[in-house]
């Protein structure tokens, strides 16, 4: 049985449907990451599981345990938030202690925890301080921290990295990842961010309107979408989606099983440049991106599609050029007109 | 070259006299009271107004011969305090559900709440003489605790639900997580972060609640009088007994013009809600 489940969970705010009925189930140890796009429901979902909010129908079971109707302090979860949310009135060291304190642990062990949580996240020069005296960085660590000394069941972490700059961003998903390694403890964590997504999680789990879209490991998601808006969601750039309409000798390269009015699916490490007149698809450069380790063509086809191209060596085209794109056709993705997944084996088997 | 001499700032001049003008003007009928109240009652109705004279502490025995002035005090202090401590404990969690539980008509109720005020005390004085002649809290003080609590509770709550606004609910929200149940997180998290605008709320209803007069000449008598019903009494059918009338107020302001000067930092505090962040 699954350490988490969740049946048939739904939640309304009002007449607003937010969630609308998920099924989930995430094994000990796992790091489960949320993704999806803003309004998606994956905060309100991680918020139901938490306590904050209460589920209107569906169960929550933890570790056997049906916790649908407990109150969040009964619930054994330890959440990080966005804002951090510490005490202002407390030292980092009240901050951090303050659960244990609730649940009249003994002094001396208090201690112990805080000290060794304190020695894990370099807070210990810090623990006399209050927050305002703190950066960015450090209030997020002491928020880790005291989630981390009460050894729950279940560490929640609701979008952790958004207030932090890029480089601080990088620096603290590393410092996560290191400590899920460490301490083995089952985790959900929410973000928009889809690279946080692929780097953190053992399985993530894709979000819209609040459905499910898929759930998998981020290579399984990369490889192999279910829909067109997993495939789009996930990957930067965008996978080119293009109507089959626009780019119709592809149709040929792809074999048989595009149906009417539907779409190709293609990663931009999938498109490569050819020199114009060359390749399935002609057109115009309209954009280079040249990151250093990578160059990003952006073109505008013939047909009117517009597609992105990765390449790891630099590119002596400009803007306005004209050229050919070749595609990876055993890597493309087909959708249907309503952009769900066609299976080319079974497409191509039927012709 | 010499650093040029600023030009003499009229404007500020101005402004400063101004400002010393209207402050007089308003203390000033506090200087008067302070002044009758050591004159003789000859001294207190001289016309034109004495400003030099010998003070006299005459007045102020008799209006401790005259009548208990300890007694009225005392109830002063019990009905403010009474009054304050029973409406924080009623405006507090009220305050705290409409901070962070809020519903499309919180507004509605704050407004209908601050509406009772707005109506002169004299429309209810029927109708709570009666309820409180047949419940027999006249002339008593808890009938007056209750009757002050009542009265300063929409000020309270309104202020009280500005002050809890101000405090981000995540840190509420942590404190559950960390298995804070609702007293907890008063307890641990409310109230210390509060604790500027409970105290500023608190001192302000002493302030009314001791100033208040309507209902302390209304629903009391002998025994339950406050110092505004003391005051009230020097206005006798003999006439305005000028010196003693100014040492019975000077006796019945002095102790909460005191505490007001100590206080006045959290006071203005309170009343501006922190308006200039």
């Amino acid at each position: 049985m699954a350490f988490l489940e969740l049946k048939g969970v739904e939640k309304s705010f009002g007449a607003v449907n937010t969630i609308k009925g998920i099924d989930l189930s995430i094994d000990k140890g796992e790091f489960v990451v949320f993704v999806g796009p803003s309004g998606c429901g994956k905060s309100t979902l991680l918020r139901l599981i938490a306590g904050l909010e209460t589920i209107d129908t569906g169960t929550l079971m933890l570790d056997g345990r049906d916790i649908t109707e407990l109150p969040s302090s009964k619930r054994d979860l330890a959440m990080v938030f966005q804002s951090y949310a510490l005490y202002p009135h407390m030292s980092v060291a009240d901050n951090m202690s303050f659960a244990l304190r609730l649940a009249k642990v003994d002094a001396s062990t208090i201690a112990e925890k805080v000290e060794r949580a304190a020695q894990i996240l370099n807070l210990k020069p810090y623990l006399q301080r209050t927050p305002k005296e703190l950066s960015g960085g450090q209030r997020q660590r002491v928020a880790i921290g005291r989630a981390i000394v009460r050894s729950p069941k279940v560490f929640l972490f609701d979008e952790p990295l958004s207030n932090l700059d890029a480089a601080l961003r990088g620096q603290t998903r590393i410092e996560i990842a290191r400590l899920h390694r460490d301490l083995g403890a089952t985790t959900i964590y929410v973000t928009h961010d889809q690279v946080e997504a692929m780097t953190l999680a053992d399985r993530v789990v894709v979000l819209k309107d609040g459905r499910i879209e898929q759930v998998g490991t981020p290579l399984q998601l990369y490889d192999k979408p279910a829909n067109q808006f997993v495939a789009q969601f996930i990957g930067t750039p965008q996978m080119n989606v293009v109507p089959i309409a626009q780019v119709p000798r592809l149709q040929a390269a792809i074999g048989a099983g595009v149906p009417e009015g539907g779409f190709v699916g293609l990663r931009p490490e999938s498109v490569s440049l050819q020199p114009a007149g060359q390749g399935q698809v002609q057109g115009r450069v309209e954009l280079v991106e040249a990151l250093g380790a990578e160059t990003l063509i952006y073109v505008s086809t013939d047909g009117g599609a517009q597609m992105v191209a990765r390449q790891n060596t630099r590119t002596p085209l400009h803007a306005g050029d004209a050229v050919g794109l070749s595609v990876d056709a055993a890597n493309a993705h087909v959708f249907d007109a309503q952009g769900r997944v066609v299976d080319r084996t079974r497409a191509a088997a039927a012709h | 070259m010499a650093p040029r001499k600023k030009p003499f700032d009229w404007a500020l001049l101005a402004r400063a006299v101004a400002a010393w003008l209207v402050t007089l003007l308003i203390v000033f009928p506090i200087i008067f009271l302070v002044m009758t109240a050591f004159k003789s009652e000859l001294q207190a109705i001289h016309v034109p107004t004495l400003w030099v004279f010998t003070p006299t502490l005459e007045n102020f025995h008799e209006v401790q011969e005259r009548s208990n002035y300890l007694l009225y005090a005392q109830n002063s202090i019990i009905t403010s305090v009474g009054s304050t401590l029973l409406g924080l404990a009623i405006a507090a969690p009220a305050a705290y559900s409409m901070a962070f539980f809020r519903t499309r008509r919180t507004r509605d109720i704050l407004m209908w709440m601050l509406s009772t005020k707005m109506m002169p005390a004299v429309g209810a004085l029927v109708p709570v003489y009666v309820l409180a002649q047949k419940s027999a809290l006249l002339d008593t003080t808890f009938g007056l605790i209750v009757v002050f609590t009542l009265s300063n509770l929409p000020i309270m709550v309104w202020m009280l639900y500005s002050h809890f606004k101000d405090i981000p609910h995540e840190i509420l929200e942590a404190s559950r997580m960390d298995g804070a149940g609702l007293w907890g997180e008063f307890r641990y998290v409310l109230l210390p972060l509060g604790m500027g605008g409970l105290a500023s709320t608190g001192l302000l209803c002493l302030v009314l609640a001791w100033n208040e007069a309507f209902w302390s000449l209304n629903l009391t008598a002998a025994n339950a009088g406050t110092l505004a019903a003391l005051i009230a009494s020097y206005s006798s059918p003999e006439g305005l007994f000028w010196a003693k009338l100014s040492a019975a107020s000077l006796l019945a302001i002095a102790p909460i013009v005191v505490f007001g000067w100590f206080s006045q930092k959290q006071l203005v505090q309170g009343l501006t809600f922190g308006a200039v962040k």
